[in-house]
Protein backbone atom coordinates (compact mmCIF):
# COMPACT_ATOMS: atom_id res chain seq x y z
CA UNK A 1 0.00 0.00 0.00
CA UNK A 2 1.69 3.27 -1.29
CA UNK A 3 1.97 6.33 1.37
CA UNK A 4 -0.91 8.66 0.67
CA UNK A 5 0.04 12.72 0.24
CA UNK A 6 -1.49 13.29 3.50
CA UNK A 7 0.53 11.04 5.55
CA UNK A 8 4.01 12.49 3.31
CA UNK A 9 2.88 15.96 4.36
CA UNK A 10 2.46 14.74 8.34
CA UNK A 11 5.97 12.59 8.11
CA UNK A 12 7.24 16.72 6.65
CA UNK A 13 5.70 18.04 10.03
CA UNK A 14 6.92 15.29 12.02
CA UNK A 15 10.64 15.60 10.96
CA UNK A 16 10.22 19.36 11.20
CA UNK A 17 10.81 18.77 15.17
CA UNK A 18 14.23 17.27 14.80
CA UNK A 19 17.57 18.12 13.60
CA UNK A 20 17.94 14.52 11.77
CA UNK A 21 14.84 13.10 9.83
CA UNK A 22 14.91 9.63 10.89
CA UNK A 23 14.39 10.92 14.52
CA UNK A 24 10.70 10.77 12.76
CA UNK A 25 10.52 7.24 11.77
CA UNK A 26 8.76 5.43 14.81
CA UNK A 27 6.24 8.28 14.71
CA UNK A 28 5.67 7.58 11.56
CA UNK A 29 5.58 4.21 11.20
CA UNK A 30 2.80 4.55 14.20
CA UNK A 31 0.58 6.54 11.53
CA UNK A 32 1.29 4.25 8.69
CA UNK A 33 0.02 1.32 10.90
CA UNK A 34 -2.74 3.43 12.12
CA UNK A 35 -4.10 4.47 8.57
CA UNK A 36 -2.94 1.94 6.28
CA UNK A 37 -4.81 -1.79 7.68
CA UNK A 38 -3.08 -1.87 11.28
CA UNK A 39 -0.17 -3.50 10.43
CA UNK A 40 3.25 -2.83 8.44
CA UNK A 41 3.67 -4.79 5.54
CA UNK A 42 6.28 -5.30 3.37
CA UNK A 43 4.93 -2.14 0.96
CA UNK A 44 4.45 0.30 3.82
CA UNK A 45 8.10 -0.76 5.13
CA UNK A 46 9.54 0.07 1.50
CA UNK A 47 8.11 2.99 0.92
CA UNK A 48 8.51 4.44 4.20
CA UNK A 49 12.34 4.04 3.79
CA UNK A 50 12.09 5.51 0.53
CA UNK A 51 10.90 8.47 2.51
CA UNK A 52 13.49 8.57 5.03
CA UNK A 53 16.26 7.84 1.94
CA UNK A 54 17.24 4.67 4.21
CA UNK A 55 17.44 1.22 3.06
CA UNK A 56 14.10 -1.04 3.73
CA UNK A 57 16.44 -3.55 5.70
CA UNK A 58 16.97 -0.61 7.92
CA UNK A 59 13.80 0.55 8.55
CA UNK A 60 12.46 -3.23 9.08
CA UNK A 61 15.08 -3.65 11.34
CA UNK A 62 13.62 -0.71 12.60
CA UNK A 63 9.98 -1.93 13.20
CA UNK A 64 10.86 -5.83 14.03
CA UNK A 65 12.52 -4.12 17.51
CA UNK A 66 9.43 -2.80 18.92
CA UNK A 67 6.15 -5.28 19.85
CA UNK A 68 3.82 -2.32 19.37
CA UNK A 69 4.20 -2.62 15.48
CA UNK A 70 2.56 -5.99 13.71
CA UNK A 71 4.84 -7.05 10.81
CA UNK A 72 1.77 -9.69 9.63
CA UNK A 73 -1.58 -8.70 9.56
CA UNK A 74 -3.88 -8.54 13.05
CA UNK A 75 -7.36 -9.13 13.41
CA UNK A 76 -9.65 -6.49 13.41
CA UNK A 77 -9.59 -5.98 17.25
CA UNK A 78 -6.69 -6.02 19.27
CA UNK A 79 -6.62 -7.40 22.71
CA UNK A 80 -3.56 -7.20 24.78
CA UNK A 81 -3.02 -8.66 28.31
CA UNK A 82 -0.54 -8.05 30.72
CA UNK A 83 0.80 -11.18 31.79
CA UNK A 84 3.48 -9.31 34.55
CA UNK A 85 4.27 -9.21 37.97
CA UNK A 86 1.11 -7.37 39.58
CA UNK A 87 -1.07 -8.66 37.05
CA UNK A 88 0.05 -12.22 37.72
CA UNK A 89 -0.39 -11.77 41.23
CA UNK A 90 -4.06 -10.60 40.81
CA UNK A 91 -5.18 -13.33 38.27
CA UNK A 92 -4.06 -12.48 35.06
CA UNK A 93 -3.79 -16.15 33.59
CA UNK A 94 -7.99 -16.72 34.30
CA UNK A 95 -8.26 -13.38 32.42
CA UNK A 96 -6.56 -14.61 29.47
CA UNK A 97 -7.73 -17.70 29.59
CA UNK A 98 -11.23 -16.26 29.04
CA UNK A 99 -10.70 -13.61 26.61
CA UNK A 100 -9.17 -16.31 24.36
CA UNK A 101 -12.52 -18.22 24.77
CA UNK A 102 -14.41 -15.25 24.03
CA UNK A 103 -12.48 -14.68 21.10
CA UNK A 104 -11.45 -17.48 19.92
CA UNK A 105 -8.15 -16.83 19.31
CA UNK A 106 -4.99 -18.07 20.85
CA UNK A 107 -2.43 -15.86 22.47
CA UNK A 108 0.15 -14.40 19.90
CA UNK A 109 -2.68 -15.19 17.19
CA UNK A 110 -5.78 -14.10 14.88
CA UNK A 111 -9.49 -16.03 15.52
CA UNK A 112 -10.37 -18.00 12.63
CA UNK A 113 -13.06 -15.15 11.89
CA UNK A 114 -10.18 -12.86 11.47
CA UNK A 115 -12.48 -10.33 14.13
CA UNK A 116 -9.28 -10.91 17.18
CA UNK A 117 -5.96 -10.80 17.75
CA UNK A 118 -4.80 -11.91 21.06
CA UNK A 119 -1.35 -11.25 22.84
CA UNK A 120 0.41 -11.42 25.98
CA UNK A 121 2.11 -7.82 26.84
CA UNK A 122 4.26 -6.90 29.28
CA UNK A 123 3.81 -4.28 32.25
CA UNK A 124 1.47 -1.77 30.49
CA UNK A 125 1.95 1.18 33.57
CA UNK A 126 -1.49 -0.22 34.91
CA UNK A 127 -0.48 -2.59 37.40
CA UNK A 128 -2.16 -0.45 40.84
CA UNK A 129 -5.64 -1.48 38.39
CA UNK A 130 -4.54 -5.04 37.95
CA UNK A 131 -5.40 -6.98 36.16
CA UNK A 132 -5.79 -5.07 32.59
CA UNK A 133 -5.81 -5.51 29.01
CA UNK A 134 -5.91 -2.92 26.38
CA UNK A 135 -8.66 -3.10 23.62
CA UNK A 136 -7.44 -1.37 20.47
CA UNK A 137 -5.82 1.04 22.43
CA UNK A 138 -7.66 1.54 25.32
CA UNK A 139 -6.96 0.29 29.08
CA UNK A 140 -9.50 -1.73 30.44
CA UNK A 141 -8.37 -1.99 34.12
CA UNK A 142 -9.61 -3.47 37.35
CA UNK A 143 -10.68 -6.53 35.13
CA UNK A 144 -12.33 -9.52 36.61
CA UNK A 145 -12.82 -12.95 33.57
CA UNK A 146 -16.10 -11.92 33.61
CA UNK A 147 -15.58 -7.91 33.38
CA UNK A 148 -13.45 -8.94 30.28
CA UNK A 149 -16.34 -11.06 28.89
CA UNK A 150 -18.88 -8.39 29.20
CA UNK A 151 -16.36 -5.88 27.16
CA UNK A 152 -15.69 -8.29 24.16
CA UNK A 153 -18.87 -9.41 24.53
CA UNK A 154 -20.49 -6.07 23.38
CA UNK A 155 -18.48 -5.83 20.38
CA UNK A 156 -18.94 -9.15 18.99
CA UNK A 157 -22.89 -7.72 18.82
CA UNK B 1 -0.46 9.58 58.16
CA UNK B 2 -1.41 12.85 57.68
CA UNK B 3 1.36 14.79 55.90
CA UNK B 4 1.84 17.70 53.55
CA UNK B 5 1.12 17.16 49.96
CA UNK B 6 1.94 18.88 47.01
CA UNK B 7 2.39 16.46 43.77
CA UNK B 8 -1.37 15.47 44.17
CA UNK B 9 -2.02 19.28 45.09
CA UNK B 10 -3.94 20.35 42.34
CA UNK B 11 -5.77 16.87 41.14
CA UNK B 12 -8.84 17.40 42.54
CA UNK B 13 -9.68 20.10 40.17
CA UNK B 14 -11.27 18.55 36.85
CA UNK B 15 -9.66 21.33 34.77
CA UNK B 16 -6.25 20.77 36.01
CA UNK B 17 -5.11 19.64 32.83
CA UNK B 18 -5.67 22.51 30.94
CA UNK B 19 -4.22 25.91 30.92
CA UNK B 20 -6.58 27.55 32.56
CA UNK B 21 -7.22 25.30 35.29
CA UNK B 22 -3.37 24.50 35.77
CA UNK B 23 -2.64 28.76 36.07
CA UNK B 24 -5.93 29.39 38.31
CA UNK B 25 -4.11 27.08 40.96
CA UNK B 26 -0.82 29.34 40.66
CA UNK B 27 0.65 27.81 37.88
CA UNK B 28 3.60 29.18 36.08
CA UNK B 29 4.35 31.54 38.28
CA UNK B 30 7.34 29.80 39.31
CA UNK B 31 9.16 29.92 36.01
CA UNK B 32 7.85 33.46 35.36
CA UNK B 33 8.96 34.60 38.36
CA UNK B 34 12.63 33.08 37.07
CA UNK B 35 12.19 34.64 33.89
CA UNK B 36 11.28 38.62 34.81
CA UNK B 37 13.73 38.17 37.46
CA UNK B 38 16.35 37.12 35.28
CA UNK B 39 17.62 34.38 37.86
CA UNK B 40 20.59 33.09 36.82
CA UNK B 41 21.19 29.77 35.59
CA UNK B 42 23.40 28.68 37.37
CA UNK B 43 21.37 29.87 40.95
CA UNK B 44 18.44 27.88 39.70
CA UNK B 45 20.48 25.02 38.96
CA UNK B 46 22.31 25.65 42.86
CA UNK B 47 18.21 26.13 44.71
CA UNK B 48 17.57 21.91 42.46
CA UNK B 49 20.86 20.98 44.36
CA UNK B 50 20.57 22.53 47.51
CA UNK B 51 17.31 21.09 47.35
CA UNK B 52 18.57 17.15 47.70
CA UNK B 53 15.95 15.94 45.08
CA UNK B 54 16.81 13.09 43.68
CA UNK B 55 15.86 11.24 40.43
CA UNK B 56 12.79 9.12 40.74
CA UNK B 57 13.30 6.91 37.39
CA UNK B 58 15.09 4.38 39.66
CA UNK B 59 18.91 5.29 40.56
CA UNK B 60 18.14 8.39 42.72
CA UNK B 61 20.98 10.43 41.34
CA UNK B 62 20.81 14.00 43.23
CA UNK B 63 18.97 16.15 39.95
CA UNK B 64 20.79 18.94 40.23
CA UNK B 65 24.28 17.66 40.45
CA UNK B 66 23.16 16.27 37.20
CA UNK B 67 22.23 19.29 35.68
CA UNK B 68 25.37 20.43 36.55
CA UNK B 69 27.35 18.18 34.63
CA UNK B 70 26.03 19.77 31.19
CA UNK B 71 29.19 21.87 29.89
CA UNK B 72 29.19 25.57 30.52
CA UNK B 73 27.57 27.03 27.45
CA UNK B 74 30.47 30.16 27.48
CA UNK B 75 32.71 27.36 26.48
CA UNK B 76 31.19 25.01 24.76
CA UNK B 77 28.71 26.43 22.76
CA UNK B 78 26.59 23.09 20.86
CA UNK B 79 23.01 22.68 20.89
CA UNK B 80 21.52 21.29 24.09
CA UNK B 81 18.68 18.60 25.39
CA UNK B 82 16.94 17.30 27.63
CA UNK B 83 14.97 14.25 26.99
CA UNK B 84 12.09 13.82 29.71
CA UNK B 85 12.08 9.89 30.57
CA UNK B 86 8.10 9.37 30.60
CA UNK B 87 8.87 5.17 29.10
CA UNK B 88 7.48 4.05 32.46
CA UNK B 89 7.95 0.53 31.90
CA UNK B 90 9.90 -0.94 35.02
CA UNK B 91 6.98 -3.23 36.64
CA UNK B 92 5.15 -2.30 39.27
CA UNK B 93 5.14 1.44 38.13
CA UNK B 94 1.92 3.46 37.17
CA UNK B 95 3.04 6.97 38.49
CA UNK B 96 4.54 9.06 36.07
CA UNK B 97 1.34 8.55 34.11
CA UNK B 98 -1.32 10.05 36.77
CA UNK B 99 1.16 13.11 36.42
CA UNK B 100 0.88 13.34 32.53
CA UNK B 101 -2.79 12.75 32.22
CA UNK B 102 -3.74 14.86 35.04
CA UNK B 103 -1.49 17.41 35.51
CA UNK B 104 0.82 18.00 32.34
CA UNK B 105 1.42 21.58 32.52
CA UNK B 106 2.74 20.64 35.57
CA UNK B 107 5.46 18.73 33.47
CA UNK B 108 6.00 21.08 30.99
CA UNK B 109 6.51 24.07 34.23
CA UNK B 110 9.35 21.74 35.09
CA UNK B 111 10.40 21.26 31.51
CA UNK B 112 10.59 25.13 30.56
CA UNK B 113 12.90 25.97 34.43
CA UNK B 114 15.17 23.14 33.32
CA UNK B 115 15.26 24.34 29.88
CA UNK B 116 16.24 28.02 31.53
CA UNK B 117 19.22 26.67 33.94
CA UNK B 118 20.48 24.04 31.62
CA UNK B 119 20.60 26.65 28.38
CA UNK B 120 18.33 23.94 26.73
CA UNK B 121 17.32 23.96 23.22
CA UNK B 122 15.13 21.27 22.91
CA UNK B 123 13.19 19.31 25.24
CA UNK B 124 11.55 15.80 23.83
CA UNK B 125 9.26 13.87 26.39
CA UNK B 126 10.02 10.55 25.07
CA UNK B 127 6.26 8.72 25.92
CA UNK B 128 5.56 4.96 26.34
CA UNK B 129 3.72 4.03 23.38
CA UNK B 130 0.61 3.06 24.68
CA UNK B 131 0.17 6.06 26.90
CA UNK B 132 -2.63 7.46 24.86
CA UNK B 133 -4.19 9.34 27.20
CA UNK B 134 -0.74 10.81 28.56
CA UNK B 135 0.67 11.73 25.10
CA UNK B 136 -3.16 13.29 23.94
CA UNK B 137 -2.76 15.85 27.21
CA UNK B 138 0.74 16.38 26.92
CA UNK B 139 -0.11 17.46 23.23
CA UNK B 140 -2.70 19.77 24.26
CA UNK B 141 -1.12 21.13 27.02
CA UNK B 142 2.39 21.86 24.48
CA UNK B 143 -0.34 23.82 21.95
CA UNK B 144 -1.68 26.17 24.82
CA UNK B 145 1.46 26.62 26.73
CA UNK B 146 3.05 27.46 23.03
CA UNK B 147 -0.21 29.84 22.25
CA UNK B 148 0.80 31.44 25.84
CA UNK B 149 4.02 32.12 24.56
CA UNK B 150 5.55 29.84 27.81
CA UNK B 151 7.75 27.23 24.86
CA UNK B 152 8.65 28.19 21.71
CA UNK B 153 10.28 31.21 20.08
CA UNK B 154 11.37 34.31 22.48
CA UNK B 155 9.61 33.39 25.80
CA UNK B 156 7.23 35.70 27.92
CA UNK B 157 8.98 38.65 25.15
CA UNK B 158 12.61 37.67 26.29
CA UNK B 159 15.34 35.89 24.20
CA UNK B 160 15.23 32.97 25.68
CA UNK B 161 13.81 30.22 23.03
CA UNK B 162 13.10 26.25 24.06
CA UNK B 163 10.90 23.93 21.53
CA UNK B 164 9.20 21.22 23.61
CA UNK B 165 8.50 17.94 21.44
CA UNK B 166 6.10 15.18 22.53
CA UNK B 167 7.53 11.90 20.92
CA UNK B 168 5.61 8.27 20.77
CA UNK B 169 7.97 5.18 21.79
CA UNK B 170 6.44 1.97 20.59
CA UNK B 171 6.76 -0.27 23.75
CA UNK B 172 9.99 -1.64 24.65
CA UNK B 173 10.92 -1.83 27.92
CA UNK B 174 15.02 -0.75 26.95
CA UNK B 175 13.82 2.09 25.68
CA UNK B 176 13.94 3.28 29.09
CA UNK B 177 17.34 2.84 29.88
CA UNK B 178 18.57 6.50 28.94
CA UNK B 179 21.19 5.65 26.31
CA UNK B 180 18.48 2.88 24.87
CA UNK B 181 15.95 5.75 24.87
CA UNK B 182 18.50 8.14 22.90
CA UNK B 183 18.98 6.00 20.57
CA UNK B 184 15.08 5.13 20.01
CA UNK B 185 14.29 8.99 20.36
CA UNK B 186 17.09 9.18 16.99
CA UNK B 187 14.90 6.44 15.19
CA UNK B 188 16.66 3.56 15.43
CA UNK B 189 16.61 -0.04 17.67
CA UNK B 190 16.71 0.69 21.38
CA UNK B 191 20.07 -0.38 21.70
CA UNK B 192 21.90 1.20 24.57
CA UNK B 193 25.20 2.92 24.11
CA UNK B 194 28.35 2.36 26.33
CA UNK B 195 29.17 4.89 28.90
CA UNK B 196 31.35 7.00 28.52
CA UNK B 197 30.73 9.37 26.90
CA UNK B 198 27.93 9.92 29.31
CA UNK B 199 25.05 11.74 28.21
CA UNK B 200 26.00 15.48 29.17
CA UNK B 201 28.95 14.96 27.04
CA UNK B 202 27.23 13.56 24.11
CA UNK B 203 23.34 12.69 23.72
CA UNK B 204 21.41 13.24 21.59
CA UNK B 205 22.41 13.46 17.96
CA UNK B 206 26.14 13.76 19.89
CA UNK B 207 24.77 16.68 21.87
CA UNK B 208 24.91 17.75 25.32
CA UNK B 209 21.90 16.12 26.87
CA UNK B 210 20.49 15.38 30.61
CA UNK B 211 17.73 12.68 30.82
CA UNK B 212 15.18 13.16 34.19
CA UNK B 213 12.13 11.08 35.12
CA UNK B 214 9.01 12.71 34.81
CA UNK B 215 8.36 12.69 38.20
CA UNK B 216 11.68 14.26 38.89
CA UNK B 217 10.91 17.16 37.04
CA UNK B 218 7.36 17.60 38.47
CA UNK B 219 9.19 18.24 41.60
CA UNK B 220 11.13 21.28 40.11
CA UNK B 221 8.43 23.84 40.18
CA UNK B 222 7.18 23.21 43.84
CA UNK B 223 10.98 23.70 44.49
CA UNK B 224 11.55 27.12 42.91
CA UNK B 225 8.27 28.35 44.07
CA UNK B 226 8.82 27.20 47.80
CA UNK B 227 12.39 27.11 48.24
CA UNK B 228 14.90 23.94 49.31
CA UNK B 229 14.47 24.38 52.83
CA UNK B 230 10.57 23.77 52.66
CA UNK B 231 11.85 20.88 50.47
CA UNK B 232 13.83 19.70 53.12
CA UNK B 233 11.21 19.97 55.65
CA UNK B 234 9.66 16.52 54.04
CA UNK B 235 11.53 13.01 53.29
CA UNK B 236 14.55 12.28 55.15
CA UNK B 237 17.92 14.32 55.33
CA UNK B 238 19.67 12.48 52.70
CA UNK B 239 16.22 11.74 50.39
CA UNK B 240 14.21 14.89 50.68
CA UNK B 241 10.96 15.50 49.91
CA UNK B 242 7.46 13.44 48.89
CA UNK B 243 7.75 10.50 46.30
CA UNK B 244 4.56 8.96 44.26
CA UNK B 245 4.27 5.52 45.59
CA UNK B 246 2.43 2.89 43.55
CA UNK B 247 1.30 -0.55 45.35
CA UNK B 248 0.19 -3.37 43.78
CA UNK B 249 -0.41 -6.95 44.52
CA UNK B 250 -2.24 -8.23 47.30
CA UNK B 251 -3.55 -5.34 48.85
CA UNK B 252 -6.82 -4.64 49.97
CA UNK B 253 -6.66 -0.61 48.14
CA UNK B 254 -4.07 -0.83 45.46
CA UNK B 255 -3.47 2.64 43.94
CA UNK B 256 -0.46 5.25 44.11
CA UNK B 257 0.13 7.55 46.85
CA UNK B 258 1.73 10.64 47.57
CA UNK B 259 4.10 9.59 50.62
CA UNK B 260 7.06 11.10 52.32
CA UNK B 261 10.35 9.71 51.60
CA UNK B 262 11.21 7.68 54.81
CA UNK B 263 7.72 6.77 55.76
CA UNK B 264 8.07 2.89 57.14
CA UNK B 265 6.83 -0.04 54.14
CA UNK B 266 4.14 -1.66 56.86
CA UNK B 267 2.77 2.02 56.87
CA UNK B 268 2.29 2.64 53.31
CA UNK B 269 1.01 -1.18 53.16
CA UNK B 270 -1.04 -0.92 55.89
CA UNK B 271 -2.66 2.52 56.85
CA UNK B 272 -2.82 3.59 53.14
CA UNK B 273 -3.43 0.32 51.02
CA UNK B 274 -5.53 -1.05 53.56
CA UNK B 275 -3.07 -3.67 54.60
CA UNK B 276 -2.78 -7.28 52.81
CA UNK B 277 -6.10 -8.35 51.23
CA UNK B 278 -8.59 -10.68 52.49
CA UNK B 279 -6.95 -10.77 56.06
CA UNK B 280 -4.36 -12.66 55.37
CA UNK B 281 -0.30 -12.67 56.01
CA UNK B 282 2.77 -10.89 53.88
CA UNK B 283 4.69 -13.49 51.94
CA UNK B 284 7.11 -11.23 50.75
CA UNK B 285 7.56 -7.73 49.13
CA UNK B 286 9.38 -5.58 46.57
CA UNK B 287 10.27 -2.09 47.66
CA UNK B 288 10.71 -0.13 44.24
CA UNK B 289 9.67 -2.22 40.98
CA UNK B 290 10.76 -5.25 39.58
CA UNK B 291 14.55 -4.63 39.38
CA UNK B 292 14.73 -4.23 43.42
CA UNK B 293 14.41 -7.91 44.56
CA UNK B 294 12.10 -9.84 47.17
CA UNK B 295 12.42 -8.98 50.63
CA UNK B 296 11.13 -10.94 53.81
CA UNK B 297 8.50 -9.96 55.71
CA UNK B 298 10.31 -9.33 59.08
CA UNK B 299 12.01 -6.24 57.62
CA UNK B 300 8.49 -4.66 56.33
CA UNK B 301 9.12 -1.19 58.88
CA UNK B 302 11.68 -0.59 56.61
CA UNK B 303 11.44 3.28 55.65
CA UNK B 304 11.07 3.50 52.21
CA UNK B 305 14.05 6.10 51.22
CA UNK B 306 17.21 5.61 49.22
CA UNK B 307 19.98 4.35 52.11
CA UNK B 308 17.40 2.38 54.58
CA UNK B 309 16.08 0.43 51.52
CA UNK B 310 19.43 -0.57 50.41
CA UNK B 311 20.34 -1.24 54.23
CA UNK B 312 18.12 -4.26 54.33
CA UNK B 313 20.13 -5.41 50.97
CA UNK B 314 17.12 -3.86 48.70
CA UNK B 315 17.39 -1.11 46.89
CA UNK B 316 14.27 1.88 46.78
CA UNK B 317 13.92 1.90 42.91
CA UNK B 318 10.71 3.55 41.70
CA UNK B 319 9.54 3.25 45.12
CA UNK B 320 6.60 0.67 43.61
CA UNK B 321 5.87 -1.74 45.93
CA UNK B 322 4.63 -5.02 45.01
CA UNK B 323 2.61 -7.23 47.91
CA UNK B 324 2.55 -10.85 48.04
CA UNK B 325 0.55 -12.72 50.52
CA UNK B 326 0.56 -15.77 51.95
CA UNK B 327 -0.50 -18.06 48.84
CA UNK B 328 1.75 -16.48 47.19
CA UNK B 329 4.89 -17.82 45.12
CA UNK B 330 7.95 -16.09 45.15
CA UNK B 331 9.37 -18.79 42.92
CA UNK B 332 6.54 -18.12 40.19
CA UNK B 333 6.84 -14.36 40.23
CA UNK B 334 10.53 -14.55 40.06
CA UNK B 335 10.00 -16.88 36.94
CA UNK B 336 7.58 -14.18 35.68
CA UNK B 337 10.15 -11.42 35.89
CA UNK B 338 13.00 -13.70 34.59
CA UNK B 339 10.68 -14.14 31.43
CA UNK B 340 9.94 -10.44 31.42
CA UNK B 341 13.77 -9.63 31.12
CA UNK B 342 14.64 -12.65 28.77
CA UNK B 343 11.97 -11.13 26.29
CA UNK B 344 13.32 -7.34 26.78
CA UNK B 345 16.95 -7.66 27.03
CA UNK B 346 18.45 -6.09 23.35
CA UNK B 347 21.01 -8.57 22.87
CA UNK B 348 24.04 -7.11 22.65
CA UNK B 349 25.61 -8.18 25.83
CA UNK B 350 26.08 -12.57 25.66
CA UNK B 351 25.93 -12.25 29.07
CA UNK B 352 23.09 -10.33 29.36
CA UNK B 353 21.18 -12.58 25.98
CA UNK B 354 22.47 -15.48 27.73
CA UNK B 355 22.12 -14.74 31.26
CA UNK B 356 18.49 -13.48 31.03
CA UNK B 357 17.50 -16.84 28.62
CA UNK B 358 19.25 -19.30 31.23
CA UNK B 359 17.60 -17.76 34.56
CA UNK B 360 14.73 -17.99 32.90
CA UNK B 361 14.73 -22.08 31.91
CA UNK B 362 16.33 -23.10 35.92
CA UNK B 363 13.33 -20.42 37.19
CA UNK B 364 11.03 -22.26 35.10
CA UNK B 365 11.95 -25.95 35.47
CA UNK B 366 12.02 -25.27 39.67
CA UNK B 367 8.20 -24.00 39.11
CA UNK B 368 7.37 -26.92 37.09
CA UNK B 369 9.05 -29.50 39.60
CA UNK B 370 11.68 -30.92 37.33
CA UNK B 371 14.55 -28.49 39.65
CA UNK B 372 17.45 -30.01 41.17
CA UNK B 373 19.28 -28.66 44.71
CA UNK B 374 22.52 -27.64 42.10
CA UNK B 375 20.08 -25.55 40.57
CA UNK B 376 20.18 -22.94 43.64
CA UNK B 377 24.19 -22.46 43.15
CA UNK B 378 23.45 -22.58 39.38
CA UNK B 379 21.01 -19.91 39.55
CA UNK B 380 23.42 -17.75 41.91
CA UNK B 381 26.45 -18.54 39.55
CA UNK B 382 24.39 -17.42 36.01
CA UNK B 383 23.39 -14.09 37.90
CA UNK B 384 27.21 -13.71 38.78
CA UNK B 385 28.22 -13.73 35.54
CA UNK B 386 25.94 -11.58 34.42
CA UNK B 387 26.46 -8.22 36.69
CA UNK B 388 27.32 -6.07 38.55
CA UNK B 389 29.65 -3.86 35.57
CA UNK B 390 29.81 -6.70 33.10
CA UNK B 391 27.09 -5.36 30.27
CA UNK B 392 26.92 -1.81 28.50
CA UNK B 393 23.68 -1.23 30.63
CA UNK B 394 22.03 -2.07 33.71
CA UNK B 395 19.13 -4.44 32.55
CA UNK B 396 21.48 -7.62 33.35
CA UNK B 397 22.02 -6.21 36.73
CA UNK B 398 18.14 -5.61 36.72
CA UNK B 399 17.93 -9.68 36.02
CA UNK B 400 20.69 -10.47 38.42
CA UNK B 401 19.55 -8.36 41.56
CA UNK B 402 15.91 -10.00 42.02
CA UNK B 403 17.50 -13.18 41.58
CA UNK B 404 20.22 -12.73 44.12
CA UNK B 405 17.42 -12.20 46.17
CA UNK B 406 15.23 -14.82 46.01
CA UNK B 407 18.34 -17.12 47.13
CA UNK B 408 19.28 -15.38 50.03
CA UNK B 409 16.07 -14.41 51.20
CA UNK B 410 13.57 -17.59 49.86
CA UNK B 411 16.27 -20.24 49.76
CA UNK B 412 13.50 -22.33 51.83
CA UNK B 413 10.76 -21.44 49.31
CA UNK B 414 13.42 -22.65 46.28
CA UNK B 415 14.23 -25.83 48.40
CA UNK B 416 10.35 -26.98 48.81
CA UNK B 417 9.96 -26.54 45.01
CA UNK B 418 12.34 -29.08 44.65
CA UNK B 419 11.85 -31.29 47.25
CA UNK B 420 7.53 -31.11 46.78
CA UNK B 421 7.68 -30.97 43.12
CA UNK B 422 6.87 -27.64 41.75
CA UNK B 423 4.41 -25.41 41.60
CA UNK B 424 0.94 -27.11 41.50
CA UNK B 425 2.15 -29.65 44.82
CA UNK B 426 3.29 -25.99 46.63
CA UNK B 427 0.47 -24.12 45.68
CA UNK B 428 -1.80 -26.66 46.52
CA UNK B 429 -0.23 -26.65 50.00
CA UNK B 430 -0.78 -23.06 50.75
CA UNK B 431 -3.75 -22.63 49.25
CA UNK B 432 -6.50 -21.71 52.17
CA UNK B 433 -10.08 -22.97 52.99
CA UNK B 434 -12.48 -21.00 51.29
CA UNK B 435 -13.99 -19.53 54.17
CA UNK B 436 -10.71 -17.55 54.70
CA UNK B 437 -11.39 -16.25 51.08
C1 LIG C 1 16.64 -1.36 31.89
C2 LIG C 1 16.33 0.01 32.42
C3 LIG C 1 15.07 0.55 32.27
C4 LIG C 1 14.76 1.83 32.73
N1 LIG C 1 13.49 2.31 32.58
C5 LIG C 1 13.22 3.57 33.02
C6 LIG C 1 11.91 4.13 32.83
O1 LIG C 1 11.01 3.49 32.27
N2 LIG C 1 11.69 5.40 33.28
C7 LIG C 1 12.67 6.14 33.89
O2 LIG C 1 12.43 7.28 34.25
N3 LIG C 1 13.89 5.63 34.09
C8 LIG C 1 14.19 4.37 33.66
N4 LIG C 1 15.47 3.88 33.84
C9 LIG C 1 16.49 4.76 34.46
C10 LIG C 1 17.13 5.69 33.41
O3 LIG C 1 18.22 5.04 32.81
C11 LIG C 1 17.63 6.99 34.04
O4 LIG C 1 18.45 6.67 35.12
C12 LIG C 1 16.55 7.91 34.52
O5 LIG C 1 15.60 8.17 33.52
C13 LIG C 1 17.15 9.21 34.97
O6 LIG C 1 16.17 10.08 35.49
P1 LIG C 1 16.22 10.61 36.98
O7 LIG C 1 17.65 10.94 37.29
O8 LIG C 1 15.35 11.78 36.96
O9 LIG C 1 15.72 9.51 37.83
C14 LIG C 1 15.77 2.59 33.38
C15 LIG C 1 17.04 2.03 33.55
C16 LIG C 1 17.33 0.76 33.08
C17 LIG C 1 18.71 0.21 33.29
S1 LIG D 1 22.82 -5.39 29.32
FE1 LIG D 1 21.23 -6.43 28.13
S2 LIG D 1 19.76 -4.83 27.61
FE2 LIG D 1 21.64 -3.78 28.28
S3 LIG D 1 22.78 -3.42 26.40
FE3 LIG D 1 23.50 -5.39 27.15
S4 LIG D 1 22.15 -6.93 26.15
FE4 LIG D 1 21.19 -4.92 25.91
S1 LIG E 1 2.08 -5.59 35.78
FE1 LIG E 1 0.32 -5.50 34.51
S2 LIG E 1 0.14 -3.38 34.17
FE2 LIG E 1 1.97 -3.49 35.35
Amino acid sequence: MALTDALKEEFTELASHYPKRQAALIPALHRCQEDLGGWLSPEIIESVAEWFELEPVEVFGVASFYPMFFLKPVGKHIVSVCRNISCDLRGSEELLERVCQVTGAKAGANSTDGDFYVEQVECQGGCANAPMMVLDGIYHEDLTPDKAEAILGSLKR
Amino acid sequence: MSHETYLFSRMDREDTHTLKGYEAQGGYQAFKKILSEGTSPTDVTGIVKDSGLRGRGGAGFPTGLKWSFMPDPTKDSRTRYMAVNADESEPGTCKDRILMERDPHGLLEGCMIAAWAMGLAGIYIYVRGEYRLSYARLDEAIQEARAAGLIGKNIMGSDFSCEVQMHKGAGAYICGEETGLMESLEGKRGHPRPKPPFPAGFGLWGQPTTVNNVESIFNVPFILERGSDWFKTMGTEKSPGNFLCGVSGHVEKPGVYEIALGTPASTILNEYAGGVWRGRELRAWIPGGSSTGFLRPEVIDTPMDHDSVKAVGSMFGTGAMIILDQTASVVRSALVLMNFYEHESCGQCSQCREGTEWLAQVFQRIHDGHGRMEDIDLLTDIANGMAPGKTICALADAAAIPTHSVIRNFRDELVEYVQEGGHAAVSKKRSLPLEVV
